[in-house]
């Protein structure tokens, strides 16, 4: 399967199930996701966001059910899929021995892009840190590392965007930034799924909402007028037994 | 598990152990060592059971980690803990006969430097799954291949090795003994197999109960 | 399989330029191992002489436990920030990833074997220098597949608790048949008179476990990182 030639418009999965040990971390998952939608995936500490994303990811295989992109599992696709995949985990993935730009430059290079300096000063000026290229990470506030992460995985242009806690560390100015940028995206046709606690930031932003709870996901139907106000609801309405 | 033939190995090892005493009891005596060389009754077969376990364990740790089936982990991991028993039962038998022998407790011959070896692979392995916290089923079983892979390499380095320092002859040729001998070490040798058949059968239905376990105790958080 | 080199040459050269900052590794690791010459220097010298090829033991030693400090931290890198991960998500062959962090190391040991070869050399009176290639060939070679082994279980226990105790427990049983022939090839080579068609053997040796286990780390590694 060539690099350049895999793509595709829908990811489903499957009733998938992931635990360790005696913990379960997710159960029974089910969620379809298409080109151009931005899903919103919302729970409490500890709910299992981390695990479905990183199975989504590949980086996790499944205990049960199944993950498929473009009704290919992972396996059939491997290298090509994440060549169309960007996932923004909590831990930054970021070098900080490394100048912003060497990092952006080295996973430029890794992805086998076109001219990776230019994409390194793309990137650079996305993130508001032309300024800041050449010095090393480690200097770095966390929302500076936030934004640069965010460009990283956008560097090769995914189809599917992973996103954990994005806005975690950003002042407001960066997090309107952000929201522009997710629209953007969305209006380019990719998909994107998005685990936030930021329910004000995210507000009018989401196409839907799915609530992970204790690894059970439930779909937010009935946003109304306030989605901190609607999530409440939900969540006290599952907690009840 | 087909329960009957289980129960008919555990039966027919029970009777070959009663058994066993009174052929080795009955074997002729070694010219040189006496009574101390029935060790050896139990010390080779001990030592075979072993190498078979660190094989079984080594070929199913790879099974497991490319097919990812749990039905290899358990059998890997079953015969991961006989090869350290057996083992340490070789290691324990091996000296006390060699002191009688050889004079000497510990000799760095290519067979026992291997087994030593193996031995220590196969006790990381014990450790790595107990303290190695989650993801440690992979890890061990990467470790058990590579330990399966270094067999022929200890044999051969530690063999080299040897021969550029004297040594005494350390291994009888089953061959050359008497005839009287080679009975009872065949009918040792084939109760110590039904050991580790019915142990290495018991201990993988145990980590098959255990997952069972693991599955209701998921089934039951559920609510 | 151009594209594979390609990957493990720049995980390589991210490894050298992250290193180059502080040289943190190329420090600690030297250090540690020049103590460990001197330490072993006060046991096997008797009378101011240094036993009978006590040298070849040395050198080899001062390898392996530097080796083992040196690995430590080229996952701890990885974990810290999860940049791991980042990797591991690009859209090449896991296993090249590997090799790029094998070669690095690699490269990190014969660094240091310079200064500890010098040294031992020195402190023992070993005709090292005059053998100059064929220790250099054994290094070589008993490095890699160190290395090889030594950088698929560092990977491996990246994620596990209590990985700086269980690292040297899971290694130094596996690349024992390595280190024992690097030993004895070196000691073939500075007696006083030389077995050049021993050495020979022990190369060998060092050869085809350096094929088998580096096979083996590549093979193994894409499975065992996957959780």
């Amino acid at each position: 399967m060539s690099l350049s030639t895999f793509d595709f418009n829908e990811l489903t999965v499957s009733r998938v199930s992931r635990h360790y040990g005696r913990r379960r971390a997710l159960d029974c998952v089910s969620i379809t996701l298409r080109s151009g939608e931005l899903v919103g995936l919302l729970g409490p500490n500890g709910a299992g966001k981390s695990t479905l994303l990183g199975l989504i990811a590949t980086l996790i295989r499944p205990s049960s059910g199944s993950v498929a992109y473009g009704g290919r599992p992972a396996s059939e696709t491997s290298a090509a899929l994440r060549s169309k995949l960007g996932f923004l985990s909590h831990d930054l993935q970021l070098y900080t021995e490394l100048t912003a730009r060497e990092n952006l430059e080295f996973f430029a290079e890794l992805y086998g892009l076109e001219d990776p300096r230019e994409c390194a000063v793309r990137a650079l000026k996305l993130a508001g840190l032309e300024s800041r290229g050449d010095d090393l990470v480690q200097g770095f506030s966390r929302g500076m590392c936030q934004r640069l992460a965010l460009e990283r995985v956008l560097l090769h242009e995914p189809r599917l965007i992973l996103l954990d806690e994005p806005f975690t560390g950003l002042d407001e100015a960066a997090g309107r930034t952000l929201v522009e940028r997710l629209r953007a995206l969305k209006a380019d046709g990719r998909m994107v799924l998005l685990a936030t606690h930021d329910l004000e930031a995210v507000e009018g932003l989401l196409d839907r909402i799915v609530i992970l709870r204790k690894g059970r996901l439930v779909e937010l139907t009935d946003v109304g007028a306030s989605l901190r106000h609607s999530y409440r609801a939900e969540l006290s309405r599952l907690n009840q037994p | 598990m087909n329960q009957r033939i289980f129960a008919g190995f555990l039966i027919v090892g029970v009777v070959m152990f009663a058994i066993a005493p009174v052929y080795i009891a009955r074997a002729p005596y070694e010219s040189t060592m006496g009574l101390i060389q029935k060790i050896f009754y139990f010390h080779v077969p001990a030592w075979f059971v072993m190498f078979s376990a660190v094989f079984i364990s080594g070929i199913f740790s790879a099974v497991y980690l490319f097919k990812q089936k749990p039905v290899a982990d358990r059998i890997a991991f079953a015969a991961a803990e006989i090869a350290v028993l057996f083992g340490v039962i070789g290691l324990i038998t091996g000296p006390l006969w060699a002191r009688k022998s050889w004079g000497v407790w510990w000799q760095w011959d290519a067979r026992l430097t291997m087994a030593l070896i193996l031995e220590m692979i196969f006790c990381a392995y014990l450790l790595l799954r107990r303290y190695g916290g989650p993801g440690s089923d992979k890890l061990a079983a990467g470790l058990a291949l590579f330990g399966l892979a270094n067999v022929p390499f200890v044999y051969i380095s530690v063999n080299v090795w040897r021969t550029i320092h004297p040594a005494t002859s350390v291994v009888p040729q089953l061959a050359a003994s008497a005839p009287g001998m080679f009975g009872p070490f065949v009918w040792c040798t084939i109760s110590f197999f039904v050991l580790f058949f019915v142990m290495l059968m018991t201990r993988i239905r145990l980590e098959e109960q255990r997952a069972e376990v693991e599955r209701l105790h998921l089934i039951v958080e559920k609510g | 399989m151009r594209n594979f080199f390609r990957v493990a040459w720049l995980v390589m050269r991210k490894d050298l330029k992250v290193e180059s900052r502080s040289w943190e590794m190329v420090s600690t690791t030297l250090f540690f191992s020049v103590s460990c010459v001197l330490v072993f220097s006060f046991a096997f010298v008797r009378e101011g002489r240094p036993i009978e090829g006590a040298a070849a033991g040395i050198l080899w030693i001062a390898v392996a436990f530097s080796g083992t400090l040196a690995l430590g931290p080229t996952f701890e890198r990885e974990r810290y920030h999860d940049a791991l991960r980042g990797l591991l998500l690009a859209p090449v062959e896991r296993s090249a990833i590997f090799a790029g962090k094998l070669l690095g190391i690699v490269l990190l040991m014969t660094l240091v074997e310079f200064v500890v070869v010098l040294l031992v050399a020195l402190l023992f009176q070993a005709p090292f220098i005059a053998n100059v290639l064929w220790i250099g060939a054994l290094l070589i070679l008993g490095n890699f597949g160190f290395a090889a082994v030594g950088t698929l279980f560092a990977a491996m226990l990246v994620r596990t608790r209590s990985r700086a105790v269980l690292l040297p427990i899971l290694l130094y049983p596996i690349v024992l048949p390595a280190l024992i022939a690097g030993v004895m090839g070196t000691l073939a080579v500075i007696q006083t008179e030389p077995n050049f068609d021993l050495a020979r053997f022990w190369m060998s040796l060092l050869l085809f476990f350096d094929v088998i286990f580096a096979t083996l780390a590549l093979w193994t590694f894409e499975p065992v990182m996957t959780e």
